[in-house]
């Protein structure tokens, strides 16, 4: 992994990877829609309304996994101050917020059908919605510094503290009562929800993922070239300075 | 045809539902795309600028 620490190998590497990531993304999605809108069968108590589970349950998976790069990344950060480390986590957490924002819409126009509420504070809403707020208070909290560098330890450890929030939302189901439907594809004894829909949701939760990476590669690359942008800046400015203000001693002043 | 198309977007009475579902989804998906890609190229372009009046000292910072 520290080979590609360098954040001039990273770019290079990112550019031969993210034409590719970008087909195959938009393969998957397109082959995902079609699926989950014109194949896949109504379900025999929901009706149509189950086709709200193919944007809905990929968009809550990739929340709480977005979450989970966001934490490793930011323990990387933290632990080997990994140079591309903290540009991962930070670009991570705007992606992962969108996705949580997703799955709360999405979920809100699921519930109000089947349910009859478009809210209801049981615990698998009200522990996606504390991830949504965690997202929120982690770019806050790294913005909020005049530091870069301090910004981003505090939100390390914010994420790294929040990370107690996703086996709540994983097993809240199985611990509370809850009008949310129990876990049916990621359990013990296997996915009990039928072929002809587990396999459009498999190919729509691929075609998420793909594209969280290719706008994580994108938004890491714009980072690191913020980041240069910057540094060239200051060097200009320095340059500018010492020109009209005449020759500097080693600590800056006018000698 | 007309009618499947018309039977399609009813959703079996769930369009209300179903339609915004998916647009709310491609929604955030086609914004966070746009917004990644305006931040890339504009930072690409500054550089790029940036680099081009100094390029001696761009190179090394």
């Amino acid at each position: 992994m520290h080979r590609f620490a360098n954040p001039t190998r990273f770019m290079r590497a990112s550019a031969l990877v993210l034409p590719w990531l970008a087909v195959a993304t938009a393969l998957l999605l397109g082959a995902g829609l079609l699926l989950a809108l014109f194949v896949a069968p109504p379900d025999y108590q929901q009706g149509e309304s189950v086709r709200i589970m193919y944007v809905h349950v990929p968009a809550a998976w990739l929340a709480s996994a977005a979450y989970l790069s966001l934490a490793v990344a930011s323990a990387i950060a933290l632990i080997w101050r990994h140079p591309l480390a903290d540009i991962a986590a930070q670009e991570a957490a705007p992606i992962g917020a969108v996705f949580t924002a997703i799955c709360l819409l999405s979920g809100s126009l699921w519930g109000k059908p089947m349910w009859g509420a478009w809210w209801v504070w049981d615990a698998r809403l009200t522990s996606m919605l504390v991830l949504f707020f965690l997202y929120l208070g982690y770019i806050a909290l790294v913005n909020a510094f005049d530091d870069e560098e301090r910004g981003a330890r505090a939100g390390a450890i914010l994420a790294l503290v929040g990370v107690v929030d996703l086996p709540i939302i994983k097993f809240s189901v199985d611990w509370w009562n809850t009008l949310h439907q129990p876990a049916s594809v990621f359990r013990l004894g296997g996915p009990t929800i039928a072929v002809s829909m587990l396999a459009p949701l498999l190919v729509m939760a691929l075609g998420f993922t793909l594209f969280f990476a290719t706008v994580l590669l994108l938004r890491m690359r714009a980072a690191i070239l913020a980041r240069k942008l910057r540094a060239l800046r200051r060097a200009e400015a320095e340059a500018a300075g010492r020109f009209a203000a005449g020759p500097r001693d080693a600590a800056g002043s006018v000698l | 045809m007309e009618e499947r198309i018309v039977e399609f977007l009813r959703m079996g009475g769930y369009a209300a539902f179903v339609w915004p579902a998916y647009a709310v989804t491609a929604a955030g998906m086609a914004g966070l795309l746009w917004h990644s890609l305006r931040a890339y190229r504009r930072a690409r372009r500054a550089v790029a600028a940036l680099q081009a009046r100094r390029p001696g000292r761009a190179d090394r910072a």
